[in-house]
């Protein structure tokens, strides 16, 4: 028996969990760059609000009564996704990371002991305590059951978020899978919808009822799983945890468009400090550096995209080596006139020490006490006392991510904590 | 190709990088198989790492229980408030520091002698979390 928990409305409750003056009020989260609502709480739903409204549509509607309305706060939600995937963990006998705010269980055997249904509740009751976050918990014999018990239970608020699709009752899943849309089965995108629906499959329990070969013949053997996996047939395994990271990924999406070498070359320097800071933070050392710029492939002009990467010899954290090696990158793929969207660096090839065979005649050597340098340079930045960096990349730029109802980092800041009256 | 290297002119100052790390000549320490870990702080404070949060106290001081404005406490979401536990209750839309009174009934004793005790209706009593312990800096600027 597999397991699906998620959060309600993760974003959105997130921002009410040190609020108590914005319980039960309506919520909405934005895009990167305040552009469109990306999650909304109960209260909000029920106004109407749609997802991927853009901010400046709904800031000039009317409602009843106030909207609160905030940016994407990662840094808290990451925190608390961290603390409720914890919670979750503690009570399992082993579980996968899936999202966020998702976590894949295995609950086989735990009947002996509770009905599946009261453990749900328990997972529910336990999370709540720790995080005031509410979980839903759909379970069945496979993940793709799993997850059609987890959709029902948000569909069908008798459930109270908690839905068990027992092999023993198959009357029960029959009815559920015939009353779901297929486009909302694990793993049929959009547009496999599609193509499926022109075959004269629309619901779940007629993806079900599919034949094996046929489906494996018209799509892929991932679809032909489905299938059997919805027959209560487990062909998905938990995945375990995660090798250590092998790559890092800092990019984003400018707040107004990038048009000068000079922004630009801000906007990788930062990038690629925060790259290092995380591998820092990874304990790792790497050995090549990937800088990659795109214009929006929406707009009307020309669309112009490139990525470069550069190897160095000796594996380093060093973020004034990561930078410049980040810099020499760009400069091979800067191309003037564009109206660039979206910048990155990404660090890649690790190994968990800097210690690599030196060569006699190299004219690179490593960087004398950088180890001592980095250590204070993050110890300082996360004493939440003050910041310092690297001069290149800049003071206050134009092209920062726009975030501009920022709720505080309630649990990673000391300057952010909450407070309460004595 | 080859530099050829100069002799060093003031040989006193020659630095040979050839091995950094230290290695100790002397009589190896006889703690050395007796090494412990250093105490922790979080752990002495935080039993239940995932449901707790820190909050800072900001008001009148309480000095009965040494609570004074910008101390920092250590609040338990997930443990069960009991009777006379100091805990941060919501209270009309706001967090509040107050002792928790269960006997005779559920109410909200005030921190600070000059505020009266809260009762209210059980439905509208709201915890978020127990104070399990608070730090007080004695040095202002440390």
């Amino acid at each position: 028996m597999f397991a699906l928990a998620d959060v309600n409305s993760f974003y959105a409750s997130c921002e009410a969990v040190f609020r108590p003056d914005l319980r039960g009020k309506p919520i909405c989260v934005l895009s990167n760059n305040d552009g469109n609502v990306i999650a909304r709480n109960a209260s909000a739903k029920k106004y109407g609000i749609k997802m991927g409204i853009p901010w400046f549509q709904l800031k000039n509607m009317h409602f009843p009564e106030k909207i609160h309305v905030f940016s994407s706060n990662y840094e808290l939600y990451a925190s608390l996704s961290n603390r409720t995937l914890s919670l979750i963990e503690e009570m399992a006998i082993r579980a996968e990371r899936y999202s966020i705010d998702e976590i894949f269980l295995t609950i086989q055997g735990l009947d002996k002991y509770f009905n599946y249904e009261d453990y749900g509740r328990q997972l529910r009751e336990h999370v709540y305590r720790g995080t005031g976050l509410t979980i839903g918990v759909g379970s069945g014999i496979s993940k793709t059951l799993a997850k059609s018990a987890q959709w029902a239970s948000k569909e069908w608020p008798e459930f109270n978020g908690v839905l068990i699709l027992h092999p023993n009752n198959p009357r029960r899943t029959e009815k559920l899978l015939s009353l779901q849309p297929v486009e909302e089965v694990w793993g049929v995108g959009r547009r496999i919808a599609k193509k499926l629906s022109t075959m004269g499959i629309t619901t779940a329990l007629q993806l079900a009822q599919a034949n094996p070969a046929f489906i494996r013949r018209h799509f892929s053997v991932v679809l032909e799983r489905t299938v059997r996996e919805l027959n209560g047939e487990s062909c998905i395994a938990l995945e375990d945890a995660p090798p250590a990271k092998q790559q890092i990924v800092c990019s984003r999406s400018f707040g107004q468009r990038v048009m000068t070498y000079e922004a630009m070359r801000q906007a990788v320097c930062q990038h690629a400090e925060r790259a290092a800071e995380k591998l820092r933070g990874e304990r790792q050392f790497c050995r090549q550096i990937a800088v990659f710029i795109k214009t929006s492939p929406f707009s009307a002009t020309p669309y112009y995209g490139n990525v470069a990467s550069e190897k160095i010899h000796i594996p380093t954290h060093d973020t004034r080596d990561i930078i410049a090696a980040a810099i020499s990158a760009l400069d091979r793929i800067w191309v003037d006139g564009y109206r660039y969207a979206k910048a990155g660096v990404m660090l890649n090839d690790f190994t968990p020490t800097g210690v690599s065979q030196l060569n006699l005649f190299d004219d690179i050597q490593p960087r004398e006490r950088s180890e001592e340098l980095m250590k204070v340079l993050d110890g300082i930045n996360h004493s939440g006392l003050g910041k310092i960096w690297f001069a290149g990349r800049g003071i206050a730029p134009e092209w920062q991510m726009k975030r501009e109802m920022l709720s505080p980092a309630y649990t990673t800041r000391w300057s952010d904590i909450p407070c309460a009256s004595i | 190709m080859f530099d050829l290297m100069r002799a060093a002119s003031d040989p006193d100052f020659t630095a040979i990088p050839l091995y950094s790390d230290r290695c100790p000549a002397g009589f190896p320490s006889p703690a050395q198989d007796f090494v412990e870990a250093e105490l922790d702080l979080n752990q002495y404070c935080i039993a239940r790492p995932s449901s707790t949060y820190f909050v800072r106290a900001i008001g009148n001081s309480m000095t009965d229980i040494g609570l004074h404005s910008g101390d920092l406490m250590i609040v338990d979401k997930a443990v069960q408030a009991r009777h006379g536990d100091i805990v941060i209750a919501e209270i009309e839309g706001e967090f509040t520091v107050k002792r928790l009174l269960l006997k005779p009934r559920p109410g909200l004793q005030a921190m600070n002698s000059a505020y009266p005790t809260l009762w209210p209706e059980p439905e509208h009593l709201q915890i978020f979390g127990v104070v399990t312990a608070f730090v007080h800096k004695t040095r202002s600027h440390d």
